[in-house]
């Protein structure tokens, strides 16, 4: 009637190997929320989201004793409100962040994203405005995120974007100094973003979304790593097996939730995030699956092959435990939130290249990386340019999130506290990109864009 | 609603008569129970029916949790689905 095992395995996986449910993130779409005065859609876009989420936490908690599995994160995201405040007579943004922040306070959310732009291919007025107060709505507010998408396999790249992300990036962490540039942790900078992403600081609501729609993030590079320790010495293929059978369990659990959590709130349940996200708590690292599988560090020789058939490995698994998989799906690798690439980093085995590389075979990019406060805003924008090329090549979604931290430099450590967790000042090339990036202008989409 | 209830810990005397007392108090039917013991290490799993049970399930999850901590075992009870979900296609 029911297996010993089987339910020793779950209570294992939970208690020892930190699997959890990473976030349940409600999508809300605020496009019935625009105004030609500002004060009346912030009015409507704080009414919308305190009544659509009212109930996720009290609903995610519930869920969480019930089935007795972790849910670390309830959060929200909405439409870019670049579109939402364009219709308005606002020159400035700063007061939907805060509206915003507010919203997430009342509903008891720790983030909400969606103080994005997608400008991969041209402003509109309400992205300038948008873009312009990023600096200062990160800095006044506390749980708001912001993503700028500067690019797309359709549409190839907008290098001005890229140019003026850079000195955004630059002014966000200036203005957040004191905090250790925390403004920047809550910025990123895609190409090819997702509509469905439920993981922060890049989460947005889409425009072809339905009104509202829940999507789950699941975690659990900890139980990976244990199933990888029982195959010590065994060839690829069954490291790769080992990973999709582990995959698929924990994907399973996304999707209990997920479907459980759409059922009792009465919002659609929109897709499961595949994703393997670390914490910075010892045994959820994705470095250290890596290195189980045979290197002395992450970063050696072997790293970008091992992060490769990791990345593949958890799709293939997950894809048949959920009716819908989606978001960015694949090995998250940031620095300050994974305790094995931090030591790794620590020990020299790890740079900015190396993790370049590791990005063209994974989800997401260059992702919570402190760099030194005096890098220049063009070399920022430079970095940003070359992960976009990779995303836009490969047809697959990149991301920076970089955090310039002033008055550190190489060798000084970062400390953001909880999930953010800490960073060492990472070493930026040295070597101008200053005139490459005032050009400006469009990198052109792709041959291969045109599948048509 | 079927739950399983897992008690893991060192063994001892009445750790059944423990949790079984607080199931049979609160119309919780016992549908199957299995326990092994290695090197002192005692493992049950209990599958039960919650249905009459008129207590919040938050509040048994509390009775059961703070039963273990007296005798210095881990007590949990988690919805079947859990585990069904994850082994089960």
């Amino acid at each position: 009637m029911f297996n010993y095992n089987y339910i020793m395995e779950t209570i294992s996986m939970i208690e020892k190997e930190s699997l959890d449910i990473r976030t349940i993130t409600m999508g809300i779409s605020l496009l019935d929320c625009i105004s030609d005065d500002g004060q009346v859609c912030r009015n409507r876009i704080y009414e919308k989201i305190t009544r659509k989420a009212e109930k996720l936490v009290a609903t995610g908690d519930l869920i969480e004793k019930e089935y007795g599995i972790p849910i670390i994160n309830k959060r929200i995201s909405v439409t870019p409100i670049s579109l939402i405040a364009q219709a308005c007579k606002d020159t400035d943004y700063v007061k939907f962040a805060e509206i915003l922040d507010k919203a997430a306070i009342t509903v008891g959310v720790n983030f909400i994203g969606g103080f994005s732009s997608l400008v991969h291919k041209g402003y509109t007025k309400g992205d300038e405005i948008l873009i312009r107060s990023i600096p200062e709505a990160l800095n006044v507010t506390e749980r708001v995120c912001s993503s700028v998408n500067i690019g797309s396999t359709k549409t190839g790249i907008n290098m001005d974007a890229v140019k003026q992300m850079g000195t955004i990036i630059s002014e966000t962490a200036r203005l957040t100094a004191d905090r250790d540039g925390l403004g920047c942790a809550k910025l990123v900078v895609f190409a090819n973003a997702v509509e469905d992403n439920p993981f922060m600081a890049g989460a947005f609501h889409g425009i072809g979304e339905p009104d509202s729609v829940i999507n789950v993030g699941v975690s659990g590079p900890g139980v990976v790593k244990v199933a990888l320790e029982s195959c010590k010495g065994e060839p690829f293929d069954v490291v790769s097996d080992t990973i999709k059978k582990t995959a698929f369990k924990i994907t399973r659990m996304g999707q209990l939730v997920a479907a459980e959590a759409s059922k009792r709130l009465d919002v659609p349940f929109g897709i499961v995030d595949l994703s393997l996200a670390p914490t910075p708590a010892v045994g959820d690292s994705i470095a250290r699956i890596l290195e189980e599988m045979g290197l002395e560090a992450c970063g050696a020789p072997g790293t970008t092959a091992a992060l490769a058939l990791l990345n593949d490995a958890v799709k293939k698994g997950g894809v048949m435990a959920s009716s819908h998989v989606g978001g960015l799906s694949g090995a998250f690798i940031p620095i300050s939130e994974d305790e094995g690439m931090i030591n790794a980093v620590k020990i020299g085995a790890l740079n900015i290249e190396k993790l370049e590389a590791m990005t063209c075979v994974c989800s997401v990019g260059l992702d919570m990386i402190a760099i030194p406060g005096k890098t220049p805003p063009e070399t920022i924008s430079a970095i940003i340019a070359d992960e976009a090329a990779i995303g836009v090549i490969n047809n697959k979604t990149t991301a920076v999130r970089i955090i310039p931290v002033f008055g550190k430099d190489v060798g000084d450590e970062v400390v953001f506290g909880g999930l953010l967790g800490n960073a060492p000042v990472m070493a930026v090339n040295p070597f101008s990109s200053k005139l490459f990036i005032e050009r400006g202008g469009r990198i052109p989409a792709p041959i291969h864009s045109m599948k048509n | 609603m079927r739950a399983v209830i897992t008690v893991i810990g060192k063994d001892k005397i009445g750790i059944i008569a423990g949790v079984t007392t607080i199931l049979a108090d609160n119309q919780i039917n016992i549908l199957d129970i299995s326990q092994t013991i290695l090197q002192d290490f005692f493992t049950m799993v209990m599958i039960v029916d919650t249905e009459k049970c008129q207590m919040k399930f938050e509040d048994l999850q509390n009775r059961l949790r703070a039963k273990g901590e007296e005798i210095g075992l881990s007590i949990r009870i988690q919805h079947e689905d859990i585990f069904n979900s994850m082994h089960n296609i």
